[in-house]
């Protein structure tokens, strides 16, 4: 291996490696405050391109009824005022996919916006009725999720992969794109915002507390469920605009989220579900681990990437405590 | 300003608290004293809608009937846990700020409150940026209050501040409701350490098994032989330790 493949490989590495962590992060937020495993995030992450593609192309896509229904749906369950909310949402959501249907550019907002919007409607509908409920149910939903959306997708998308254009052409150098660049600074960025919020802004500070203690969150008038939505629409957004900075460098289609999830998964894992830096650096060696070991292994790639799971869930589980559900 | 009339408490088929009625006006402080198990957390849990309850509460002439923390709060109505349930993996002055989130929400500046309560507590300012499960119970209890009062209440509602504390340190906490109780804050303090609690309330509470044994001015309760024997006699045990 000489110093190009090398560069290669990291590079590589560094750019999956990133966007794994930034879903790595929306996963361990969304588990601190509301003790959901968000498993359907990459399907989040998936309805965001193909949502793209459809509009660019003058199609409305399948993902905008499935938003409204469950718009729908939440607010019925929010009932008098609470249900104004929901219902200018899903307003605002077809008048802006109307609009981009002419305006190609809309098209972008529309996609990561149907995206947040579905998320914090997952959340409203699937999750916040269940907060009482164990880990356990929560995760039985999770999965349950995952698998209807992704089954969705196929309705909505068909089984065909699509490229969409990138929103920047050309190469720095052999093998880093702009599109490539512009992963990175996205995740820089993101990362930069989501420290930002919560080390300087008291509402960042209360989606924390929140995480702590739920108790104390309801005491001093910071909202559980309102926590929560914020959660799922902060993990909702980075997924949603991960896809679309994605999408033109790997390809999307309905199955594409499953693996990108799960190898936040692992990376999240990693952090012990509970450090947020300790998951982000997770994510970036599951990152370099998969672009080494399909240089080395191709075949194994994925094996080879789960089997960090076993050294994680070990360590994991020497120091862990019990756990009060 | 607040009136509470046949409340019950229920969990599942248990019932921790069985048709209490007690009522406090403006600026008073109440002392609700007991046994351990007697249903003093449990009589707050209903008053603030954490537990099934059946019964009237009133605050300020108004029933109020589906009752939750958050809508209490906002009425003025802020309590202190037993186990303080403060966010421990935040700094001192982050969970004294988060105490006053729905004012912040409101545009309204905390700072002067801030003040106030490192005016209260010094030993907070000191400790500003520590987190706040690096610090000591008492000093934990401080902040749990402080927090409270970040909220302005109108109404405090104290769930054993005496508890696990040093002797020294209960009085300093007591020191505090005192001062706050000069200041036109009304207190209802449920306290296991009998002394302590009848020594800063006006009127008492005595539960037992879930009702009402004794009722009356603080004074009283401190000349009502039954009590003496009960609960003052053990003050040594209760508390204190």
């Amino acid at each position: 291996m000489d110093a190009t493949i090398l560069g290669f490989l990291l590079l590589d590495g560094l750019q999956n490696g990133v966007i794994y962590g930034l879903l790595a992060i929306a996963m361990v937020l969304v588990f601190a405050v509301t003790r959901v495993i968000l498993v359907p995030i990459g399907e989040l992450l998936m309805f965001a391109p193909l949502s793209l593609v459809w509009l660019l192309e003058g199609k409305v896509p399948g993902t905008l009824w499935l938003a409204l229904a469950l718009g729908l749906v939440w607010a019925g369950l929010a009932r008098g005022r609470g249900a104004w909310g929901p219902l200018l949402g899903a307003l605002g959501l077809s008048a802006l996919f109307f609009l981009a249907l002419f305006l190609k550019p809309l098209a972008y907002v529309a996609a990561v916006l149907l995206v947040v919007y579905l998320g914090v409607a997952t959340y409203r509908v699937f999750f916040q009725p269940l907060r009482e409920a164990t880990v356990l149910s929560l995760l039985i939903m999770a999965v349950g999720l995952h698998v209807a959306y992704q089954g969705l997708g196929l309705v909505f998308f068909g089984p065909e992969q699509f490229r969409p254009e990138p929103l920047l052409k050309g190469e720095v150098v052999v093998g880093l794109s702009w599109q490539g660049v512009l992963v990175l600074l996205f995740a820089l960025l993101s990362v930069l915002a989501l420290y930002g919020f919560f080390r300087f802004s008291l509402y960042g500070k209360a989606l924390l507390a929140a995480a702590e203690s739920r108790l104390g969150a309801r005491l001093t008038g910071i909202s559980p469920e309102e926590a929560g939505m914020v959660a799922f629409g902060i993990a909702s957004l980075l997924a949603g605009l991960s896809g679309l900075l994605l999408a033109p460098l790997i390809n999307a289609a309905y199955f594409m989220g499953f693996m990108l999830g799960l190898k936040g998964f692992v990376a999240a894992i990693l952090g012990g579900l509970a450090s947020y830096p300790v998951a982000f650096l997770g994510a970036l060696l599951v990152g370099f681990f998969e672009s080494f070991t399909s240089f080395f292994a191709s075949a194994y790639k994925e094996a080879l990437v789960f089997l960090l799971l076993v050294p994680a869930l070990f360590y994991q589980s020497l120091r862990a405590r019990a756990v009060e559900e | 300003m607040l009136r509470v009339e046949g409340l019950s408490v229920r969990y599942g088929p248990l019932e921790a608290v069985r048709g209490v009625s007690f009522h406090l006006r403006e600026g008073e402080a109440l002392a609700v004293i007991g046994p351990n198990g007697a249903g003093k957390t449990s009589l707050l849990r209903g008053l603030l809608g954490l537990a099934r309850t059946e019964g009237r509460v009133a605050l300020d002439g108004e029933v109020l009937v589906r009752r939750s923390p958050e809508d209490l709060l906002r009425r003025g109505l802020v309590l202190v846990p037993e186990g303080r349930a403060l966010f421990p993996g935040l700094s001192v002055e982050d969970n004294l700020r988060l105490g006053g989130f729905l004012r912040f929400r409101k545009g309204e500046d905390l700072r002067p409150d801030l003040a106030r309560v490192y005016g209260l507590f010094p030993r907070l300012k000191e400790r500003r940026g520590q987190l706040a499960g690096t610090l000591s119970g008492g000093e934990q209890q401080m902040l749990a209050i402080g927090r409270a009062l970040m909220a302005r209440p109108r109404l405090l509602l104290l769930d054993e501040p005496s508890l696990g504390l040093a002797p020294l340190m209960v009085r300093e906490i007591y020191r505090i409701l005192a001062a706050l109780k000069g200041e036109g804050v009304t207190l209802l303090v449920v306290e296991q350490n009998a002394k302590v609690a009848l020594e800063l309330a006006d009127r008492g509470l005595v539960l037992e098994a879930g009702e009402v044994a004794l009722e009356g001015s603080a004074k009283e309760l401190w000349q009502n032989p039954k009590v003496v024997e009960a609960y003052l006699g053990l003050k040594r045990e209760v508390g204190e330790g």
